[in-house]
């Protein structure tokens, strides 16, 4: 498939798709590495809040409307509008609104939020007070994974501060509105990112997901209408009221509007996280800006573990990264976090070390996913590589994937057998190699840590 | 003896941040509390954290259980936590990992006979741009692991032997996308290389 074409109407500018585009200029981590960035003297300096004022000054409506009209869709992966999102929330209820920040980053060859909490606490501040507003909500949670503890600090420090300046408190940014925020530490739980176990572990239960409906916005924290929004989503809603919708919708494709933080773990020349527009090629990400390849690469996750490979191909290097391209090749966007796969790597070792995170990571609720990923999964895999396999374990595993995809109550058992089923697919010679021989095709899995 | 009974204030500001009647949210920062200063969380803690929350022990366990990162039996005064998945693993993980139970000649539920040290398999750290790494204690990450730097590190750790930790060189460097076509390698502590 070739890229998809621009719509381009003859008065309007052709939309920005690349990172090399001169009008593109990084907003989310503009402030990223700058020194003291993380205190509100530099955040007020740098234009901070001006856009929550704009926010508060509005209806709700009008908050919800500017960020649909911008075209931004959820940055956590699974890319549903988040102004949509918040119109699903009760009117004139009388019920307490909760806001809560997914900011449990968890997704394997995921780092992006983690930066952007650290050295920017205020533009995730501000972002979560225009969406308390745009949600009538007075409290707000963000729900920071425990290990991030520099992240924790910050955004801690950053509140008590904005608290102290009358940004958030009793009388927020001087709207006469009670705007409070808190950070609520995980302890390790990968489980803890999908919403409706966040909630329960911010309620002080055991994170096991809940049945859906009620959806959060009926019945979400403490039985209350809530809202869960990554960390992304929420800050780039604070860019988009500071520099309006239009700014926003002049980055990206068709359908995938906006700038979108991209991110590339595995052997590659410079690991790091590069805030791009959507439909930057994958080509542009990886070389021009990752510095390509350390090694020959034959697959990538395009989103974090659970995305389905795809192959390192041209054609798929020159495709533009976006939700629509990346479904039409049976994948997902997800959170930009892209996994290179070495060539030298056994994929069966890889996708082993996959099945042994997420049998580590189910919550063990639904037997599909806890026996199935857990047990079955696990153990096959564990023959195969310890060279006890055979050939008709290729077919239960194949078998599995069927009795375990869509059984479940959330999507963590889909999100193990998705990758595993897209590397079966790709590279099953290697699945049936292992099987055979006793031994991997390739043997590069086992040697790779650097003395120096 | 009671480890809440003299911090009170401490206790009360933690359950403000839910709502009223809602103290059973309060029970991962009090376990935190507890794990930070005890390195383990013992069944007695348990109880008074129960007390606290308006619960049982038996339902603060249950949610203890379930997350990695509280422990019902003593660790060491360096916790080390290496993160095993993918994108560390492509980096040697795996080796590190077993350089470093030899090393110090411990396994998992292990703590040296000096107590200084104790050793967790983890899952995805969030921070695979700077692959190995591991996570010490409830405090920062040490990044980009070779086997020079892990042995300078464990040094570092037996020469202080009281717990603290080495206050700069604890993060390696990511490149982040800045203006125009530069890239530019950038620390947490906000500096610019």
């Amino acid at each position: 498939m070739t890229a998809v074409a621009e719509v381009v109407s003859p008065e309007k500018p052709k939309s920005i798709t690349s990172g090399l585009d001169p009008r593109f200029k990084p907003r989310l981590y503009e402030h990223v590495g700058q020194n003291n960035s993380w205190t509100l003297e530099y955040a007020l300096r740098h234009g901070a809040y001006e856009g929550a004022k704009k926010a508060l000054a509005g209806t709700p409506e009008s908050v919800q409307d500017e960020v649909k009209k911008a075209g931004l869709r959820g940055r956590g992966g699974a890319g549903f509008p988040t102004g949509v999102k918040w119109s699903f929330m009760p009117k004139e209820d009388g019920k307490p609104h909760y806001l809560v920040c997914n900011a449990d980053e968890s997704e394997p060859g995921t780092y992006k939020d983690r930066y952007l909490m650290e050295a920017d606490p205020h533009q995730l501040l501000e972002g979560m007070l225009i969406g308390m507003h745009a949600i009538r909500a007075n409290v707000g949670y963000i729900y920071i994974r425990g290990e991030y503890i520099l992240g924790a600090n910050r955004l801690n420090a950053a509140i008590a501060e904005a608290r102290a300046a009358g940004i958030l408190g009793e009388n927020a940014l001087g709207f006469g509105k009670s705007m409070e925020v808190h950070v609520h530490r995980g302890a390790g739980a990968y489980i803890c990112g999908e919403e409706t176990a966040l909630m329960n572990s911010l309620e002080g239960l055991r994170a096991n997901p809940r049945l859906k409906p009620p959806f959060p916005a009926q019945a979400g924290i403490f039985g209350m209408p809530s809202t869960v929004n990554n960390v992304v989503s929420i800050a780039s809603a604070a860019l988009i009221m500071r520099h309006g919708a239009d700014w926003f919708s002049s980055m990206g494709t068709e359908k995938s509007k906006g700038n979108f933080l991209f991110h590339i773990s595995g052997p590659i020349k410079r690991p790091g996280v590069y805030e791009l527009p959507l439909g930057t090629t994958y080509r542009e990400i990886i070389y021009t800006w990752g510095g390509g390849p350390t090694e020959p690469i034959k697959a990538f996750n395009p989103g974090g573990s659970s995305t389905p490979m795809l192959p390192f191909t041209d054609e798929i290097l020159d495709m533009q990264a976006d939700y629509e391209n990346c479904a039409a090749k049976g994948t997902f966007l997800g959170t930009g976090g892209i996994i290179l796969i070495p060539q030298n790597c056994d994929i069966v070792n890889m996708m082993y070390n996959y099945v042994r995170f997420y049998g580590h990571e189910s919550c063990g609720k639904c037997t599909p996913c806890r026996e199935g990923i857990g047990t079955w999964m696990n153990r096959i895999f564990q023959k195969l590589i310890s060279g006890k396999g055979d050939p008709n374990d290729v077919k239960i595993l194949e078998d599995l994937f069927g009795n375990i995809k869509g059984k479940s109550f959330c999507l963590l058992a889909d999100s193990c057998i998705m990758p595993v089923q897209s590397a079966m697919k790709l590279f099953r010679d290697e699945f049936e190699y292992i099987a055979q021989h006793g031994k991997p095709m390739y043997t590069g899995y086992g040697n790779r840590w650097k003395d120096e | 003896m009671s480890f809440f009974a003299n911090k009170q204030a401490l206790v009360a500001e933690i359950l403000s941040r839910y709502p009223v009647g809602r103290e059973r949210s309060a029970v991962m920062p009090l376990l935190r509390e507890v794990q930070n200063a005890e390195g383990f969380v013992s069944d007695a803690r348990v109880a008074e954290i129960a007390a606290i929350i308006k619960s049982t022990p038996t339902e603060v366990k249950s949610v203890m259980s379930f997350y990695s990162t509280y422990s019902s039996s003593p660790t060491g005064k360096y916790h080390l936590q290496v993160c095993m998945t993918l994108s560390c693993a492509l980096a040697g993980s795996d080796q590190m990992w077993d350089y470093l139970c030899e090393t110090l000649d411990i396994g998992v539920g292990d703590v040296t006979s000096d107590g200084l040290f104790s050793v967790q398999k983890v899952e995805c750290l969030g921070s695979c741009g700077t692959a190995p790494l591991m996570q010490v204690s409830d405090s920062g990450y040490y990044e980009c692991l070779t086997k020079k730097r892990l042995n300078a590190l464990l040094a570092d750790f037996k020469a202080r032997g009281d717990g603290s930790m080495p206050e700069s060189d604890t993060r390696a460097p990511v490149f982040v996308q800045k203006n125009g076509d530069v890239v530019t390698q950038i620390t947490a502590e906000g500096a610019i290389l």
